[in-house]
């Protein structure tokens, strides 16, 4: 009865307490966002590669490395050569080596430069390999495999012919020498879907005419570069695997410590270590700015009860009159409260999921960062308990005040 | 000798704070089904003297007793208890929560009060006996009481304050909200409904028209000393 009597009081003032609940719940929604967010690019990063034991590149560091090489963010600073590639190729402990030449682009794709051994070993999310559902993987020279995203945002489709540009955000374009679609590779979730890629061969094709970044006067007919030798002089990275887990280090030691050039060797695990160390300040921070709205609608809420008190004087003498202690009309106030929350933060959950079933494309497109609908975490259902929790806590203050007025007033409210 | 439904004895009051009000009250006793009418104006000590009798402040000297029980004995809380097990209370106006529909309003009392409710027997059957002695359209209990006419809240407030027959019915000015005629016709049945419960009466008001239909009137100025003291 009391419940009701208390549902029926939060009804009869619905539009303040509407007001409130809608920005507990904005609140809510917000934090449990953020939270989602935070989440979900973690697990995006952590799955974008696996299988990979070791990534090599220019000497820089290690986050650079596995941002540029792996996450096509930002560019290397330095290439290595091919000779420094074919000796650590060389090395008894490698099983695999994929090479990686990156810094041409179409449009606002990336454009890779690889062999075949990286549709075999480069792997994502716990081990699954890459898929051609249509189309084949690079057979000529000219052939291009698109990811997923390349292809929808563009309209490719399989034979398409597709034209790279020189460096990234570039006018100038290699429209002497165009490649045709050979084939789209399925949804990864991972940069990949954003990427174009040629063979290492090709990358070399068409630069051939290029010198120190312009190009020359001549262009070199297509039949003629067929027959050149289009072995790259330098690659921007690689993907190895070793024979034996256990060689990690080894490897990794002799190729940081290799003579004739600065190369540096991470593992991929570590490295997105350091770089959650990094991204940790931010995350706080947006957790902090999250948390300090959540408490900003509470104070709302404080200050909703506080003004309501007055109004209620009178109701709460019928209370005292009909045998309710002070101390029932307190927790009166903070039944109200936490029936508000509870209201809140179940909305807020609702907001969250809406939000995830509209933004969820977006952000995929957007960001390349899957948010995943599935039931509420421990710790969001823990975070929703700590709001409803500080709410009842909040409500104690003016459910104080009102304690006091209504011992002061008794059934005789003198106004 | 019966024990009275009320006993006031030596009773001396000061509320708290600079200026404050203080009152005394030698003797005031109400017997068992009496009615009795205390006329003052506003500012008489009426509020002090229902606040005394009602238990929600202590007696700073004397006794104040219900039913034979001294409310000097009992808690804070004890106090709150012992008032809705045996007083009625009904208003001037605004007596009952407005959201809340009639049934729950006059079922609340008995929320806080065990012995009252088992006295009620079938708490919603009474509920709804009373409503209709009290000449309330059937379908009026499941309606928010906020939506009643005035002349309809203060016969559900005396419905509130009947149920399950509080020895005492403490109403403080309760016609001053209606008009003549709906005056008349309330008085009416807040005095049959007290006579089948077997209630006592008091009833605080400024007007006299009233006193012929009580067993007893008193002019609270004969009853009470108040002073308000200079700071």
């Amino acid at each position: 009865m009391i419940l009701r009597l208390a549902i029926g009081s939060l009804r009869a003032r619905a539009l303040t307490v509407g007001m409130t609940i809608l920005a507990i719940a904005l609140s809510v929604a917000l934090f449990l966002g953020v939270e989602k967010i935070r989440t979900s690019a973690r697990a995006s990063f952590a799955d974008t590669i696996s299988g990979t034991d070791l990534i090599v590149g220019a000497r820089s560091g290690s986050v650079q490395l596995l941002l540029y090489s792996v996450f096509r963010i930002g560019n290397a600073t330095n290439n290595v050569t091919w000779e420094s590639y074919q000796d650590i190729k060389a090395r008894p402990e490698v099983d695999w080596i994929v090479p990686i030449s990156l810094g041409d682009s179409h449009r606002q794709f990336r454009v890779m430069g690889t062999t075949s051994g990286f549709f075999e070993h480069y792997k994502y999310r716990g081990g699954r390999a890459l898929e051609i559902p249509v189309g084949h993987g690079l057979e000529d020279l000219y052939d291009a495999v698109i990811g997923a995203d390349v292809a929808a945002s563009l309209g490719y489709s399989v034979g398409d012919p597709i034209i790279v540009s020189h460096g990234l955000a570039s006018f100038t374009a290699h429209d002497d020498q165009p490649f045709r679609i050979a084939g789209i590779i399925a949804k990864t979730g991972t940069p990949v879907d954003r990427t174009v890629i040629v063979s290492l061969e090709a990358i070399e094709a068409i630069h051939v005419d290029w010198q120190t970044g312009a190009k020359s006067g001549q262009t070199t007919p297509r039949e003629v570069i067929r027959d050149m030798d289009l072995t790259p002089t330098a690659i921007t990275a690689a993907l190895v695997g070793v024979k034996s887990r256990l060689q990690v280090f080894g490897l990794q030691r002799w190729v940081n410590d290799y003579p004739e050039e600065p190369v540096l060797a991470v593992l991929p695990g570590v490295a997105l270590q350091e770089l959650w160390q990094i991204v940790g300040v931010a995350e706080t921070a947006l957790i902090g700015v999250s948390a300090m709205v959540v408490v900003t609608a509470l104070i709302g809420m404080m200050a909703m009860i506080f003004s309501s008190l007055n109004e209620r004087r009178r109701e709460m003498a019928i209370w005292r009159a009909m045998g309710a202690r002070p101390s029932t009309i307190l927790g009166l106030l903070v039944l109200e409260a936490t029936l508000m929350a509870v209201v809140a933060a179940l909305l807020g959950l609702g907001f969250l999921y809406l939000g995830l079933v509209i933004g969820q494309p977006w952000v995929d497109a957007a960001f390349g960062i899957w948010l995943p609908i599935e039931p509420p975490s421990l710790r969001d259902l823990l975070a929703l308990g700590v709001v409803i929790g500080a709410a009842a806590l909040t409500s104690l203050i003016p459910a104080l005040r009102a304690y006091r007025l209504s011992l002061a007033d008794g059934m005789m409210v003198r106004i | 000798m019966t024990t009275p439904a009320l006993a006031l004895d030596d009773v001396a009051f000061t509320w708290p704070g600079q200026g404050g009000f203080s009152l005394t009250c030698p003797a005031f006793v109400v017997a068992p089904s009496e009615r009795v009418l205390l006329l003052g104006a506003s500012g008489s000590g009426k509020s002090t003297l229902l606040s005394l009798i009602c238990g929600i402040v202590p007696a700073t000297r004397g006794r104040v007793l219900v039913g034979g029980t001294d409310l000097g004995t009992l808690g804070t809380g004890g106090r709150d208890r012992f008032r809705v097990e045996q007083i009625g209370v009904i208003f001037q106006q605004f007596n009952l929560l407005p959201y809340a529909t009639v049934i729950d309003n006059i079922l609340l009392p008995l929320r806080f009060a065990p012995k009252r409710r088992t006295r009620a027997g079938v708490a919603v059957t009474e509920a709804a006996r009373l409503c209709t002695a009290l000449g309330l359209p059937g379908d009026v209990l499941h309606i928010q009481a906020g939506r009643l006419s005035v002349g309809q809240q203060q016969r559900v407030a005396v419905a509130r304050a009947l149920i399950g027959a509080p020895p005492l019915i403490v109403a403080d000015e309760p016609t001053s909200a209606l008009d003549a005629a709906t005056q008349d016709s309330f008085l009416r049945l807040l005095f049959d409904r007290t006579t089948e419960a077997q209630s006592s009466l008091l009833m605080v008001s400024h007007d006299e028209r009233l006193a012929p239909r009580f067993d007893r009137v008193l002019h609270l100025a004969d009853l009470v000393n108040t002073e308000r003291s200079a700071a």
